[in-house]
């Protein structure tokens, strides 16, 4: 078999004295939608920024497909094939839809740190750019400034910087959040086409996405995954029950 | 502010591109021609010819502001220190020990520029914000006590002086005349404009829009921030470097001051001028800067006070530059309602003319008081005076009021006709 797409080894992370992660365990198989969920302040976004190299850790390993990449940088993890998108909205305001995507496609591309090359002239990043634009339902906003997109647009923008330099691993923080009904609809239909063939690995709230989309979630309260099994048995497990769905239920 | 740009983003488009843009490169250089057939004094094309080297400067300087989001407070490091090395160079040269045509001199300030972009923004560009500002403010200020601690290489404070006239001219071009200098800057001045525009539209240009924007995202996109801006950084220096090896050209003379704090403000002072989120904003604002170098500091010893003045209207007043306004006004003219505005402007600049008309005798007249070789007598606009009398402080005072009064209803007529027009295009663009 080979090696998971993703795997935690006794991660730990502590701000100061405080710890936030504390020794996670878990392997996300290639291709599998994982979705982490928990309640507030049970270190899941701490989680990504760890993964994704944002924050050092303390201690513990992140193996992507099977390399070690827990010392590295955030731009070396994600030119070795992992990618995210943040909770609060983090694009390119004063830049073009489309120039968000292009900027977002360029290394995957080769084309690095040039300044030889005429950007207009690179017809890949242009059609690369055109196809993500159509996968996230924007092409229509092609030249509109992404800072005057609405809500809904920028998190779909968001998703489109996240997987437009063609990463296999997805890492997704809460990518619903804010949404109404009917954009939350719109954005698990967008995770479902544009996770295809791909790891995905989600935080979320919301609990009809989560139940929607993961093939597997993982139960994180106080820095410990609890649990980690398929939709159905985490609805049946009693310690989830008691630590977060039951909660949840109370309100 | 009611000219503080609404979209920014969009006005950053607004620059020579696309259908235009033969068009507008071909009049610039038409008009860069054609300029010493106009302006044919000596003085004049001293002038340009400043302006010529101070637009590359600037240019450049916005590379790192205006694309990049870096505040450096110490760009003249580079322009000075090629300036440096073209002046040893071009000594070498006269004694007939480099072969290197002069015309290319600027190439290896280029360089020189780049080598202690490399060098120095090694250190600088390992941060951003403020942390890069203060570490390039610190090696300036180390730069600029080496040229007075090293006077084997920066010739203490005389400086190296050099002559421009070589024994062996390159086909003919001794650069004796002025004109031969001008032509030589604005040529220069042309490629570094072209490649620097060029560079915007180039990955690295692009990538550093993100940096600026957001440097945070541009790290989970595969870019490592870090090298954006040190390699923007070098670029950049390059550049500084042919303005200080054509200011080299252009005085015959180098001293520290070419490495100065001072001659650092130059190109920001220009840039926030002009305006820094347009391509061509600096170009205007190095033109204006100096106008106020060096064709008013002939008229008055107050020209810095005007400088200062000048610049802390801008930035409040406008601070996306003058390019931002020549944007904005476009604007209102493409939806037909400029000639809403033409009275307000009328008044405005009526009323401005007569308070900064009471501001100058004012200052002027101060300025003659508190010289000791003065003696009180002096002339304003053509007009003598005697700051010992009490009737000329009578007139400035009452222009000086009287026009600040009108100025301050001038202005909340044109601000409540700007407001009301800024909101009938927004209704537009959302109906």
């Amino acid at each position: 078999m080979s090696a998971a797409a993703i795997e935690l080894q006794n991660l730990h992370k502590s701000f100061g004295k405080t710890a936030i992660i504390r020794g996670v365990n878990l392997a996300v198989a290639k291709g599998e939608r994982h979705a982490i969920i928990g309640p507030n302040g049970a270190g899941k976004s701490t989680l990504f920024n760890l993964i994704s190299g944002r924050f050092p850790v303390t201690s513990g390993a992140i193996l992507l497909n099977g390399e070690d990449v827990t010392r590295l940088k955030p731009f070396e993890i994600n030119r070795r094939g992992l990618s995210r998108s943040f909770q609060i909205t983090n694009i390119f305001h004063r830049l073009s839809v489309f120039e968000n995507i292009r900027c977002a496609v360029l290394w995957s591309l080769g084309y690095r740190y040039s300044f030889w090359h005429r950007l207009d002239g690179l017809k890949d990043a242009r059609e690369r750019a055109e196809s993500v634009m159509q996968a996230i339902g924007l092409e229509r906003r092609r030249d509109t400034l992404a800072g005057l997109l609405s809500y809904a647009e920028q998190r779909a923008l968001e998703i489109g910087i996240t997987i437009a330099g063609g990463a296999d691993v997805i890492l997704l923080d809460e990518p619903t959040a804010g949404m109404n009904r009917g954009e939350t609809a719109q954005a698990v239909a967008l995770i479902r086409r544009i996770s295809q063939g791909k790891t995905l690995i989600m935080v979320e709230h919301d609990m009809s996405v989560v139940f929607g989309l993961a093939d597997r979630i993982s139960v994180l309260v106080y820095g410990e995954v609890i649990a980690t099994d398929a939709p159905g048995a985490i609805r049946q497990n009693k310690a989830v029950q008691e630590a977060y769905l039951g909660q949840e239920a109370a309100h | 502010m009611p000219f503080a740009p609404t979209r920014s983003g969009d006005l950053l488009r607004f620059a020579p591109m696309n259908v235009g843009r033969w068009f507008i490169w071909g009049t610039t250089a038409l008009v860069m021609l054609a300029l010493p057939l106009v302006f044919r004094q000596g003085f004049a094309l001293t002038l340009m010819s400043s302006m010529g080297t101070m637009i590359i400067f600037a240019l450049s300087y916005n590379m790192l502001l205006g694309q990049s989001g870096m505040l450096s407070f110490g760009h003249a490091v580079y322009s000075g220190l090629g300036a440096y090395v073209a002046v040893h160079t071009l000594n070498l040269i006269g004694k007939g020990q480099i072969p290197l045509p002069v015309p290319l001199l600027p190439l290896v300030g280029g360089l020189a520029g780049a080598f202690f972009g490399v060098l120095f923004g090694y250190v600088t560009t390992k941060k951003s914000g403020t942390t890069f500002a203060m570490i390039t403010l610190g090696i300036g200020e180390m730069v600029f006590a080496s040229a007075l601690m090293f006077p084997a290489f920066f010739g203490g404070e005389g400086g190296v002086s050099t002559n421009r006239v070589v024994p062996k001219p390159f086909l003919g071009i001794t650069l004796g005349p002025s004109i031969q200098v001008y032509y030589l800057i604005a040529l220069w001045c042309f490629l570094s404009m072209v490649l620097m525009y060029a560079w915007t539209a180039t990955p690295l240009g692009r990538i550093a829009n993100a940096v600026r924007d957001n440097p945070e995202r541009v790290a989970f996109i595969g870019y490592d921030t870090q090298r954006v801006r040190y390699l923007t950084l070098i670029l950049s220096a390059f550049f500084a470097g042919i303005a200080g090896a054509l200011q080299c050209i252009n005085f015959e003379i180098v001293t520290a001051e070419n490495v100065s704090a001072a001659r650092s403000g130059g190109p920001l002072i220009a840039a926030f001028v002009g305006g820094v989120g347009f391509f061509f904003g600096p170009i205007i604002g190095a033109v204006i800067f100096i106008f106020f170098v060096v064709a008013l500091s002939d008229f008055t010893k107050a020209w810095q006070l005007y400088l200062g003045l000048f610049f802390v209207l801008m930035v409040m007043f406008a601070p996306g530059g003058i390019a931002s306004l020549i944007a904005l006004n476009l604007r209102v003219l493409e939806h037909g309602m400029l000639a809403r505005l033409r009275w307000h402007y009328l008044w405005v600049l009526l009323a401005g003319a007569v308070t900064f008309a009471g501001f100058i005798a004012v200052v002027e007249m101060t300025y003659q008081l508190n010289d000791i070789a003065a003696d009180g007598k002096g002339k304003v606009f053509g007009i003598a005076f005697d700051a010992q009398t009490f009737t000329p402080w009578l007139v400035a005072g009452t222009l000086l009021v009287a026009g600040g009064l009108a100025l301050r209803s001038a202005w909340r007529g044109f601000r409540r006709e700007w407001g009301e027009i800024e909101q009938t295009i927004l209704d537009r663009g959302s109906a």
